[in-house]
């Protein structure tokens, strides 16, 4: 057997290594901090394809329809003779969604977290908290059948003039989807207050419930109201159920009782139809589709914020 | 909270006794009250959940069969089946998982093991969290233009997994990191010690035992792609298709857009076979997520 190092010390064993400058591990030394540099960076490659993508076919409709139209009027009627172009109109669709999925979502999902981080004992929670991350993992189009065939029969039998496409099954059932969201991030930031702050309350004769809101939530509250901003920005994002339940009849009305179409819902509709490229109509998608990402980030970007901000260290 | 001035003025005494027992007794009912007014909120969840599967199960159970498995879509609802969707499905797993395996665990061991203090590191990270908000159907925008139409990939499976990937690649980088942070200190330095270069260390000890962590995240992240539908309908999955796809480059259809398909359609059968579809889907979500909290449970606490 050839061992070119045999009769060296180790010392100089390791000097004869550092010295052959090409050998595997130099190599790998010195190339794999920059390959996985480059791995990183595929994810601010990603934003710039969004930013690049959604700017550049938004300039071209830009081109079409004057901005004064898309942000001025309340009309939408894209597919028609005489097209209008009106984004108001489905942003109110996308409004009623969050709207009623807020109100569905943060009494259940705040009432989840409280009674998991201040009541639940231990082995609850360890049953609890799983199912809740079962809820959070079924997929939308799910959800968008379940609203479709089980919600909006129920309320039709309750509600007497309600379509059978509305915002308020959809709007229900985008809540229902988001109190695992909202319930994980509060318990999280509620669970992260010190024992010895609720002790020290407890110890004053304060009830549970009242430790829970006047000592826990308001120490919390950064953590709390990060967790509603992101459900509402995923209530805005979301497609399929709105597609699905929502119906495609955009109007600038508050009415959840009406048929709706959200931004997301108009995308979906554009583009499983086929839009000829190089038509306004496909030209539109990008704009609602800039005016979505614009929503969701500056949501996103409030939520970080208000965690960096308002964090109440311990 | 504060005691109302009121209270005080009608009592001559600071110590009623009566009022102040009075009031503790309304203080621990409504305790005791909200204690099952949050459990009410925790139990509507789980109702619904209960619900939803009750709801799929009575409505699709029944047509779920081998030959719902093995059969194309058809016009006629008791002929139809899923072969091409569920293939397609799979075709997409495939690719989606050595792509974000790749790319988001090399990103992860960059962040965490490589990256220096500095702004363009911390850029990274705020745009990488900002991406996990992005929603799916910008994703699928971004997959229309640049994978279908300037890459001329077409609606293939390609891009539809490229999509997806781009879109699972937060989730994946942020859980690697944790499986990276949560291997100890003294492991890195005393590979080092022993004379490994960092590279070595990084590949032959901290990856190794990351590993399961980092398993876990990927199987989760890739079944959060797979249930996904409004990404694929934007890369043009077709939504009827006589044929499975042959390579990375064909026409593709896959569960949900099935799914959709089926739900959309007026008549009650298909109805049916739309809750059959999310029962064979959701099967295959659970089996994966078994199988990532499999992992999780054997090798937690092994170092």
């Amino acid at each position: 057997m050839n061992q070119p190092n045999k009769g060296l010390s180790i010392r100089e064993m390791i000097e004869a290594n550092k010295k052959k400058k090409y050998s595997t591990t130099n190599v790998f030394d010195k190339v794999m901090p920059f390959l996985l540099f480059l791995s990183a960076f595929v994810s601010v490659v990603t934003t710039v394809g969004i930013a690049f993508t959604l700017g550049f076919e938004l300039f071209k409709f830009f081109e079409r329809v004057p901005v004064a139209e898309f942000l001025g009027s309340t009309e939408w009627y894209p597919l028609s003779a005489d097209q209008r172009f009106g984004v108001w109109a489905l942003v109110m669709g996308t409004l009623q969604i969050t709207v009623i999925a807020m109100i569905v979502a943060v009494p259940l999902g705040l009432a989840s977290a409280i009674y998991l981080s201040e009541y639940a004992s231990e082995r609850a929670r360890t049953i609890l908290k799983p199912i809740l991350e079962v809820l959070a993992g079924v997929p939308t189009i799910v959800f968008g059948f379940f609203a479709l065939s089980f919600v909006t029969p129920i309320l039709q039998a309750l509600i007497p003039g309600l379509q059978i496409y509305n915002a308020l099954s959809p709007g229900i059932v985008v809540g229902i989807m988001i109190i695992p969201m909202i319930a994980s991030i509060s318990e999280d930031s509620m669970s992260a207050v010190p024992k010895k702050i609720r002790d020290g309350a407890l110890g004053l004769g304060a009830t549970r419930l009242e430790v829970a809101i006047k000592v826990v939530m308001p120490a919390a509250l950064s953590g709390i109201i990060a967790s509603i901003v992101l459900g509402m920005s995923r209530a805005i994002g979301e497609t399929m159920i709105v597609t699905i339940a929502g119906g495609s009849q955009p109007n600038f009305e508050f009415n959840p009782l009406n048929a709706i179409q959200t931004m997301t819902a108009y995308i979906v509709q554009i583009a499983k139809g086929d839009a000829g490229y190089g038509t306004i109509e496909y030209y539109s998608i990008y704009a609602v589709g800039a005016l979505l990402f614009i929503f969701t980030l500056v949501m996103n970007l409030f939520a970080n914020w208000v965690t960096r901000r308002f964090r109440e260290e311990y | 909270m504060a005691l109302p001035n009121s209270e005080f003025k009608n009592t001559k005494n600071l110590m009623d006794r009566a009022s102040v027992s009075q009031r503790i007794k309304r203080r621990l009912q409504l305790n005791e009250i909200f204690k099952y007014v949050f459990l009410a909120g925790l139990v509507f969840a789980l109702l619904v959940l209960s619900t939803l599967i009750y709801d799929v199960v009575s409505k699709g159970g029944g047509w779920v069969n081998l030959d719902f498995i093995r059969n194309f879509p058809s016009r006629r609802p008791e002929q139809a089946g899923l072969y091409p969707a569920l293939i397609g499905s799979l075709w997409l797993m495939m690719l989606i998982v050595p792509m974000v395996f790749i790319v988001g665990v090399g990103a992860a061991i960059y962040l965490e093991e490589y990256a220096p203090k500095n702004r363009i590191t911390s850029f990274i990270e705020v745009n990488i969290s900002n991406l996990a908000g992005v929603p799916s159907i910008v994703f699928g925008l971004l997959g229309l233009t640049i994978f279908v139409r300037i890459m001329e990939l077409g609606n293939s499976i390609m891009a539809g997994a490229l999509t997806l990937g781009l879109m699972s690649l937060p989730i994946v980088i942020v859980a690697s990191q944790e499986a990276l942070r949560s291997v100890k200190m003294e492991l890195r330095h005393a590979s080092l010690a022993l004379g490994a270069s960092k590279w070595q260390t990084t590949f032959n000890v901290v990856l190794p035992s990351a590993i399961p962590g980092i398993i876990t995240g990927i199987i989760l992240a890739v079944s959060r792609a797979i249930g996904e539908t409004a990404p694929l309908i934007m890369v043009g999955a077709a939504t009827f298709i006589s044929t499975t796809p042959s390579n990375v480059f064909s026409d593709f259809t896959a569960l949900p857009i099935q799914i959709y398909n089926w739900t959309s359609r007026p008549q009650a059968e298909f109805q049916n076979l739309a809750a059959a579809g999310i029962i064979v889907l959701m099967t295959m979500l659970i089996i994966m997520n078994s199988a990532a909290i499999y992992i999780r449970n054997k090798y937690t606490n092994r170092h």
